[in-house]
């Protein structure tokens, strides 16, 4: 079976996977592959072709479409070979459309007769074919016509079927759950079917379900929870085994399931529990299958009504996670811990120096994980450490989904646990400074809002110094470069409102400021608008405080620039700003007030004051008012304005239909627009002047109605993980818990205890290198590690059992001197030959990055071709033997079949390559290696007689790659 | 759920792509390549996760193949990583000792063992033996097809001589 009878395609087509195989650059490879395009477009439309040709024609659009390339135009051939009568080719052709086609393309409609004649086939073979095409390609629309046939299998002899039925059925569900509402409880039917198979199948659909309503099916916990034990006990086949689990896939899903059942529910969770902990016992924990479960059962103790046992039994997991050296099972953990959290907060503080060590560590991953478990785990007392590193981090990263996440993660942070105003504009700052045009504008205006009320509170000289502390601080952030426009947003207006109102600062270097923003950013129209606002409020106060305006040279040009502005809006603004200027003080206090972008405004939105007005036009003729709800569709104003609020910069003429006006937000215009519309100062119209100020006073308005949801929340900030107490509450437990302790364990049993516990943990200490600065993060992050100490020491006193794990600790300390300790706690390779190991893994990777080094060597032997030397110098190092056997490949392909044998040996030895760095590298290996050697031997020969194949049908490796002949297993 | 399969060789090289969530051709180029690039730099001993998109791409290297999976955020890991090493034994079983080169030339093959494991992005049979069995089903059926077809043409053949 399997390549050795040959690989069954014409030469054409093995040289095509041959030349893209060495193809050096994706350049060349997309030259190769076009060129094959336009041979198959060729070829395919020939008449008659042969239907084996046709076959082969279709995988080689397979391949093309692998590799990133359109194959569109082979597509309705694909189609046509489904029809075909012989399996053979319609399984050729089923494969082709569910790889080439989405489930709404046109040419579904073309297939969906050739499903419902397949699904009554009397080959079950033909039928499972067509279920695995339904699974793909069967859409809303196509779905009542092979329903009843899919309906009907369920019930088909055959096991495969029935399995590829509800998989079928689960797929139309999350299609289109109302075409087969009506069917769902023939999922609940399968449960009980005789084979394992459909019956783990049956878990997908049933776990869907539930996830969407958990009440309809709390009568099937106790069938769940039985099968499970059934399962764990071995019930099932024992080719369900894996790495000598019961069936383990179907124990994750099981639990998946247990967990949204018993999620809130004492009753249900009750029926679990003796399952569960007998899982978590018998959990092999030194494979991968088997930590899986055991991660999957925490998940599970975390949903469910929590029960104390469980939770000890999780805990002490996710401690042996986070030990590990594994980076997989510490992601694990962290990911396991921040769930646990919830339930028992106290279990993070035991694990803080591994925390922080996956704080630290260069993976990512990892990385991340970490920063999710802080987020889980900020109150109001290590808020600052938190949110600092995380904007560390934030800065340093590309990928904008997450920098968006972790953005708004240390803004939420911030706005529920800032300790001070100053310290939450500064972070705010920072996180603007760096993420601003990935944040919500939202919190845009929530930090302007503010700075202008100054948190509410009544003592004004703390307000007035948090604002001079905000202009101190943008007026030094604003050089920089390439600020995000949120943030200039901000700034600006704070520079307008604040800027000058401690005179500390002159208006002229202000306004000079804003000039210099709106030139370096003379692109952002929403920039240069707030900036001339700001502007205008600058000269307005200066005029209001009786001092002599003298514009700067800059700011004429930039008013003269906007006023010939493109933008209508950014031009109104300044010609405001000229009015504004001509004033005298009495008017422009009016117009302008000090620091009253928080002042209540009442809002008279009936217009009254224009009803003579109205009544004059009508008199002399004009058409009434229709209001909004009678004029649907018709062009209206607001939305217009609206539009070009939203659209400053396009001019361009709008071909789509104008969106239905939009009731207008209820936005609050001073009261000075009133009183300048009443007293008639010499200003441009009314209704223009009320517009201009609601987009200078848009900042208040818009973050009013934002406000509920991200309001500053200072009182009550303890709340977050419903335990009210907790921040006060760690150094209380502990000393409750010592008490206990006198009770339950003899004086002299815990005294010891914890003196040896001391002892590991300082050894330990000094193995790990903890450095002061960690212990600080920790003691920021935890909450003191004097306090950690006494935390950890009580809990090894508290249970007898947890002596053990001390002991284990000092054990592991112990080796960790001898240097030896990183190897000695990687969990030992299970028995299974097959498995690969973490280490080899690592070791057969070590042996690639020598030779990787050593690439440049190798062009150097091929030019040369001292192929001598490096042959006797293959004893000694094997790496430069890879080399030698990837030269002679080249050269061999070249077209000198002398070296061929030569090649051969090249082969086996680098078979045995893998092993060699092993010995040489790690020593916890050695005793493992001769058996995985010895397994490895028949399998060098399976793949030198894979070689030799390949060279007979004239098809050599790539030069690039020497493993392309390495068992993947091996 | 499992949105795509893919399997990288070391130097980027497709291998093998299984897209079970709507991608179109565009798109999928796009991951293809941003993934190579997350995935293929990243040193021996770190996770075998990477975070991507708001998904979760689950890899393992056996020799100088990546196989990936993109799972769910809350999606267990590590039952990930065992299906694509069940998967990896499946295909050790069927090959005899599977290598990269297998699947260079018998990608279609490597997708009917695929189609018998997943199923709509889910896994569809955890048995070893059973997938095995219903591939081996599958191949005698191919070949017996095969001989009758060959038989027929040549009596076509013989006919019209």
């Amino acid at each position: 079976m399997g390549s050795q009878g040959g690989f069954g395609q014409s030469k054409e087509f093995l040289d095509l996977i041959k030349s893209i195989g060495e193809a050096r650059s994706k350049a060349e490879e997309d030259r190769i592959v076009l060129h094959e395009i336009e041979t198959l477009k060729r070829r395919i439309t020939e008449p008659d072709i042969p239907k084996r040709k046709m076959k082969e024609y279709i995988i080689r659009l397979v391949y093309v479409e692998m590799l990133g390339h359109d194959a569109s135009f082979g597509y309705i051939h694909a189609v046509k070979m489904t029809h075909d009568d012989n399996i053979h080719l319609k399984r050729t052709g089923y494969l082709a459309v569910t790889l080439f086609l989405n489930e709404d393309h046109d040419l579904i409609i073309l297939i969906v007769n050739t499903i419902q004649k397949d699904l009554k086939s009397d080959n079950y073979l033909v039928v499972c074919a067509a279920l695995n095409v339904v699974c793909k390609l069967i859409n809303e629309e196509t779905i009542p016509a092979v329903l009843p046939q899919v309906v009907e299998l369920l019930g088909h002899q055959k096991e495969a079927v029935r399995k590829k039925a509800v998989m079928a059925l689960h797929r139309f569900y999350q299609r289109a759950p109302s075409s087969v509402n009506h069917l769902i409880s023939n999922f609940r039917k399968k449960l009980c079917d005789n084979d394992p198979g459909v019956m783990g199948a049956t878990l997908c659909p049933l776990y869907d379900l539930i996830t969407i309503d958990v009440n309809a099916y709390k009568d099937l916990v106790a069938s769940f929870a039985s099968i499970l034990k059934q399962v764990a006990e071995r019930r099932l086949p024992k080719s369900y085994d894996y790495h000598q689990m019961p069936a383990p896939f179907i124990q994750i899903k099981l639990l998946k399931i247990l967990a949204l059942l018993g999620s809130g529910d004492k009753k249900a969770s009750e029926q679990m529990y003796t399952i569960i902990g007998d899982i978590m016992r018998k959990c092999d924990s030194t494979s991968n299958i088997g930590n899986a479960v055991l991660y999957e059962c925490i998940c599970c103790i975390s949903s469910i009504h929590p029960n104390p046992k469980l939770l000890e039994s999780a805990a002490d997991a996710i401690a042996k996670f986070l030990k590990s050296d594994s980076h997989n099972l510490k992601y694990l953990g962290i990911d396991a811990l921040g769930r646990l959290i919830k339930l028992s907060p106290e279990i993070a503080e035991q694990h803080q120096l591994a925390v922080i060590d996956c704080l630290e560590d260069p993976d990512d991953t990892l990385k991340r994980k970490t920063f999710e478990l802080l987020y889980k785990m900020t109150k109001s007392s290590n808020v600052e450490v938190i949110v600092d590193r995380m904007i560390d981090y934030m800065i340093n990263i590309n990928d904008s989904h997450y920098k968006t996440e972790i953005a708004s993660r240390c803004v939420e942070l911030a706005e529920q646990f800032a300790p001070s105003n100053q310290w939450f504009i500064q972070t705010m700052n920072r996180v603007f400074e760096h993420a601003g045009d990935l944040v919500n504008p939202k919190v845009a205006h929530n930090l302007m809002r503010l700075i202008a009320e100054g948190f509410g509170e009544e003592d004004d000289t703390a307000d007035s110094q948090l604002r001079s502390s905000a202009v101190e601080s943008y007026l030094r952030i604003v050089v920089e470069p390439k600020l995000p426009s949120t943030f200039l947003q901000v700034i600006c207006w704070v520079l307008g409102e604040y800027g000058t109102a401690d005179g500390k600062y002159s208006a002229s270097y202000i306004t000079g400021k804003l000039c210099d923003v709106a030139e370096a950013y003379s692109t952002d129209d929403t920039v240069k608008a707030y900036a001339i606002s700001a502007l205008m409020k600058i000269y307005s106060f200066e005029i209001a405080a009786g001092r002599k305006v003298d514009v700067l040279p800059e700011c004429q040009s930039f008013i003269e620039e906007l006023l010939a502005s493109h933008s209508t809006d950014l031009q109104q603004r300044a010609y405001e700003l000229q009015a504004i200027l001509g004033l005298d003080a009495n008017v422009a206090t009016n117009i302008m007030p000090m620091d009253a972008s928080c002042e209540d405004i009442e809002i008279d939105r009936s217009l009254s004051f224009l009803n003579s007005y109205v009544q004059q036009s009508i008199e002399k003729g004009a058409q009434p008012y229709i209001p909004e709800g009678e004029r649907s569709g018709m062009t209206d104003v607001s939305s217009f304005r609206s539009q070009e609020l939203h659209e400053v910069s396009s001019h361009a003429l709008r071909f789509e239909a104008y969106e239905l006006p939009k009731p207008v937000m209820p936005s609050r215009v001073s009261p000075i627009e009133q009183s300048s519309s009443n007293e008639l100062v010499p200003a441009p119209e009314p209704s223009y002047h009320a517009e201009m100020h609601q987009v200078a006073s848009s900042v208040p308005s818009v973050s009013d109605t934002g406000s509920l949801e991200l309001k500053l929340k200072l009182d009550g900030v303890q709340r977050k993980w419903g335990r009210p107490t907790y921040s006060s509450a760690a150094p209380s437990t502990s000393n409750a818990d010592i008490p206990k302790i006198q009770n339950g364990a003899p004086q002299l049993d815990a005294v010891s205890s914890s003196s040896s516990k001391a002892v590991s943990y300082d050894s330990r200490r000094q193995q790990v290198e903890i450095s002061a600065e960690k212990q600080k993060l920790a003691a920021s992050l935890f909450g003191g590690t004097s306090k950690s100490h006494k935390r950890q020491s009580s809990g090894s006193q508290k249970v007898p059992k947890t002596n053990i794990p001390a002991a284990e600790k000092s054990h592991v300390a112990k080796n960790a001197t001898s240097d030896t300790a990183v190897l000695e706690r990687t969990p030992q390779p299970p028995p299974d030959l097959l498995d690969l190991d973490e280490s080899t893994v690592s070791s057969s990777a070590q042996s690639l990055d020598p030779f990787k080094q050593l690439e440049g060597l190798l062009d150097l032997n091929q030019d040369t071709s001292t192929l001598t030397t490096s042959d006797a110098s293959a004893s000694g190092a094997p790496d430069v033997m890879s080399l030698y056997g990837e030269t002679t490949l080249n050269v061999q392909s070249g077209g000198v079949p002398n070296l061929l044998p030569a090649g051969r040996d090249e082969a086996n030895l680098l078979s045995g390559l893998a092993g060699t760095p092993n010995r040489d590298g790690h020593g916890e290996n050695t005793v493992t290696n001769p058996t995985q050697q010895l397994n490895k031997g028949p399998n060098a020969k399976e793949s030198l007689e894979k070689d030799a194949l390949v060279r007979q049908l004239g098809v050599t490796p790539t030069g690039q790659n020497p493993n392309l002949f390495r068992d993947l297993l091996g | 759920m499992i949105h795509f399969v893919l399997l990288i060789s070391r130097q980027g090289k497709v291998r093998l792509t299984k897209w079970y969530s709507p991608y179109p051709q565009k798109e999928r180029t796009k991951v293809i390549r941003e993934l190579s690039g997350l995935i293929l730099p990243r040193g021996p001993k770190l996770c075998n996760f990477v975070e991507w998109r708001g998904f979760k791409v689950v890899y393992r290297r056996y020799a100088s193949l990546y196989f990936c999976m993109c799972i769910n955020q809350d999606d267990n890991e590590l039952e990930i990583l065992e299906i694509i090493h069940h998967y990896v034994e499946i295909l050790d079983r069927y090959f005899g000792s599977v290598c990269e080169l297998d699947l260079i030339f018998n990608f279609h093959k490597a997708y009917y063992i695929l189609d018998e494991l997943l199923i709509a992005g889910e896994l569809q049979e955890s048995s070893k033996k059973t997938v095995a069995r219903h591939i081996a089903a599958q191949d005698s059926l191919v070949e017996t097809a095969k001989e009758q077809a060959s038989s027929l043409s040549n009596i076509i053949a013989e006919a019209t001589k």
